[in-house]
């Protein structure tokens, strides 16, 4: 999950990492009172989850109340990449000596955490990386052994991080480690981490990604939860516990594994259709689950056809077929399902399905995938 | 021969007094696995269908001799009991608990490497083993599986996704294509066995005459086969990418930029796959036809 940078923000204070003071606002007049209560000068941040904001004019700086309302009112609505602007973040205005890069991830390719480092931060990073790879610091970090004051202070030596603003750099990156670990980041950034004229280092932007997985020991991450950013069909699949993203095409998609859900969607594009959304319905997926889904799928007026792919593992062939027929009994589907079921149980499943008595027009069932996405697509095209 | 497992392995498995555990250990007896025990904290001394069950994994390695272990408990537990197999010892161990938070992945991953380095971990959030007729530990339906041929050739498997590697099967099997070993080394962040470690075994063994190695969109794991398989794997290889038409996951940092340059592309890997001599199919299906060609040409 995302965070806006107003949240990164609150969550780097929960490790001491120091930000501007600041507030969000979602109308002109609030981001007065905002502004009045951070102290002029203040800059005017635009809230959106995707990079790169203060080059698309999203990020204003303004020395009184009138230059607040003129960019306010211009930043709210904006779109920046296709991200509408519903909120922005007003905070007090830094004097900025230097410009810094930091950031911590997970390398998967070496199975270790990853730091860089970059004495030349600021909105041209990706330039300086591509001229310059040798201007980024990169240094893998043992999980186990973890980071100490002393390795961080060394890699803003080889960043060459001037000497005075050494000890607050490194003094940072072991309280983003931290956040990053401690707080079950998939990524942890700022860009920039600046360099005051009084010497101080300090956050100017927060880049912060949570692991989902990790959600069951973060309460405090149920008031992100209800900013994320999410279609009705999506916000639905969440209520409903199922990993699904919105597409705009017309073939409804129920696989089980990401890898086959995937899978589902590129042989749909090969026999010339296009999928309406990715949905996979998990491992251990059960009738709830499978009536949920054809819920969701039935939310979205684009669907025409509905083809179910499942092969069985840990998902029952039977659990899935119980499904389908308690969904059909349960929820008034306007598209016909194509169904191919193979695997665990998948016998009993098809049995089933045969059994329930539902008619042709409703729900055939195919052999391959190949057979069931050609079936699916050209029903959809009707 | 097959890699990692074979009939003499002997299993036990972490959460067997659990549904999923339950399940899939008395399915994976079935089939013919020495599945020798259970571990369930507080429930030693009792017994599902035969199979005893013991307090701690150190207890059901002395009283069962097993080498292996089959771990299905839930994602705050796993990481504990994956710890727990490799200090009382166990060489092989699977895991297919899916959502394990990736922080505590990769503290698992570097402890074993340090501490256990004799210790192998499949997965988490992997589908399993199955060397067909040998052993089977997992949540794979051993009859999808076709059996290895004595004359050959046979085939092994080695897929990231989970489904992705039961279509792999079928496809063999469809075709009557014998299959040496079967491994879904799972699609976490920070999985325990990667494709290079697959492909070295399938290499050196002399059951395994091709290879079908199943990837999919995002990390590098697949670029990094593609290195290894043009240095070091001379039996002929088929693949397939999943992922060609998923919509591009939006990214907020410069992180990912600055370090993938390029990598993570289904079309990526796939290049760089047929760079390195592998013939590519554009779905599963078509990655098994292929896979039937070079099985013929060797016949
Ligand atoms: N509080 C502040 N005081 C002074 N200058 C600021 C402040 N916040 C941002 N800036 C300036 O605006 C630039 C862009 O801001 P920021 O990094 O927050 O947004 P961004 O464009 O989304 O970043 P990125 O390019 O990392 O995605 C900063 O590099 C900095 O120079
Ligand atoms: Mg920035």
């Amino acid at each position: 999950m995302d965070l806006f940078e107003y949240q990164g923000k609150q969550y780097f204070a929960r490790f001491d990492i120091p930000v501007s003071p600041g507030g969000p606002a979602d109308t002109v007049e609030e981001s007065v009172k905002v502004a009045e209560a951070s102290g002029y000068p203040v800059v005017v941040k635009a809230q959106v989850q995707v990079g790169g904001r203060g080059k698309a004019g999203g990020i204003k700086l303004a020395n009184n109340a009138d230059e607040v309302r003129l960019h306010a009112g211009n930043i709210l609505g904006m779109d920046i990449k296709g991200h509408v602007v519903k909120r922005v973040w007003i905070e007090h205005a830094s004097d900025i000596d230097e410009e810094y890069y930091a950031s911590f991830t997970l390398d998967r390719a070496a199975k270790q955490h990853l730091l860089m480092l970059s004495a030349q931060g600021g909105v041209d990073i990706e330039e300086v990386a591509e001229r310059d790879p040798d201007a980024i610091v990169k240094l893998h970090i043992n999980p186990v052994t973890g980071l100490d004051e002393a390795t961080a202070k060394k890699a803003a030596v080889d960043a060459k991080i001037p000497a005075k603003a050494q000890d607050g750099v490194a003094s940072i990156l072991v309280k983003l480690y931290r956040c990053f670990t401690e707080g079950d980041c998939d990524l942890a950034e700022i860009n920039p981490l600046i360099l005051k004229p009084t010497g101080e280092v300090h956050a100017l932007d927060a880049k912060v990604s949570l692991d989902n997985n990790a959600a069951f020991r973060h309460p405090e991450w149920d008031e992100y939860r209800a900013t994320e950013e999410l279609d009705a069909r999506e916000q639905l699949a969440r209520e409903k516990d199922l990993q699904y993203i919105g597409l705009d095409g017309t073939v409804g998609i129920i696989a089980n594994g990401a890898g086959l859900a995937m899978s589902t969607l590129d042989v749909v594009n090969q026999v010339g259709g296009t999928a309406a959304n990715f949905l996979d319905i998990g491992g251990g997926a059960n009738a709830d689950q499978m009536a949920g889904a054809l819920e969701v799928i039935n939310f979205d007026k684009n669907v025409k056809s509905i083809f179910i792919n499942i092969f069985g593992g840990i998902t029952r062939g039977e659990e899935v077929a119980k499904g389908i027929v308690e969904a059909l009994s349960r929820v008034d589907l306007r598209a016909p399902i194509v169904i191919r079921l193979d695997g665990t149980n998948a016998e009993e499943g098809r049995e089933i399905l045969k059994n329930a008595g539902i008619p042709e027009s409703k729900l055939t069932s195919k052999p391959t995938m190949l057979e069931a996405a050609k079936a699916a697509v050209e029903l959809a095209k009707k | 021969m097959a890699i990692f497992v074979n009939e003499n392995t002997k299993v036990i498995v972490q959460g067997l007094t659990g549904g999923q555990g339950k399940f899939h250990g008395l399915r994976n007896r079935a089939y013919g696995t020495q599945v020798v025990g259970g571990v369930t904290p507080g429930k030693g001394g009792q017994d599902v269908e035969g199979i005893p069950v013991f307090d701690s994994v150190a207890d059901a390695v002395k009283a069962t001799g097993a080498d292996a272990s089959f771990i299905a408990v839930p994602p705050k537990a796993a990481p504990a009991a994956i710890l727990e197999a490799a200090m009382a010892g166990v060489r092989f161990i699977v895991c297919i608990t899916e959502g394990i938070p990736a922080q505590d992945e990769a503290r698992v991953f570097n402890t074993l490497q340090r501490d256990f380095p004799g210790t192998r971990l499949l997965g988490p959030n992997c589908p399993g083993i199955i060397s067909p007729g040998k052993c089977n530990i997992g949540i794979t339906a051993g009859e999808i599986a076709e059996l290895p041929s004595v004359k050959g050739p046979n085939v092994g498997i080695v897929s990231r996704s989970g489904t992705l590697t039961y279509q792999a099967l079928y496809e063999l099997k469809q075709k009557g294509i014998g299959v040496s070993t079967c491994v879904g080394i799972g699609g976490d962040p920070v999985p325990g066995t990667s494709f290079v470690d697959c492909l070295a075994e399938f290499e050196k063994d002399p059951e395994t005459h091709a290879i079908i190695m199943i990837g999919e969109i995002g990390g590098s794991a697949e670029e990094e086969a593609a290195e290894f398989i043009k240095k070091n794997v001379t039996k002929p290889m088929s693949a397939y990418i999943a992922g060609v038409t998923a919509p591009a996951g939006k990214k907020m940092g410069h992180a990912g930029a600055i370090v993938s340059g390029g990598k993570g592309t289904a079309q990526g890997k796939m290049d760089a796959l047929r760079a390195a001599g592998v013939k590519v199919g554009l779905n599963p299906t078509e990655a098994g036809s292929l896979m039937a060609e070079i099985v013929a040409g060797l016949r």
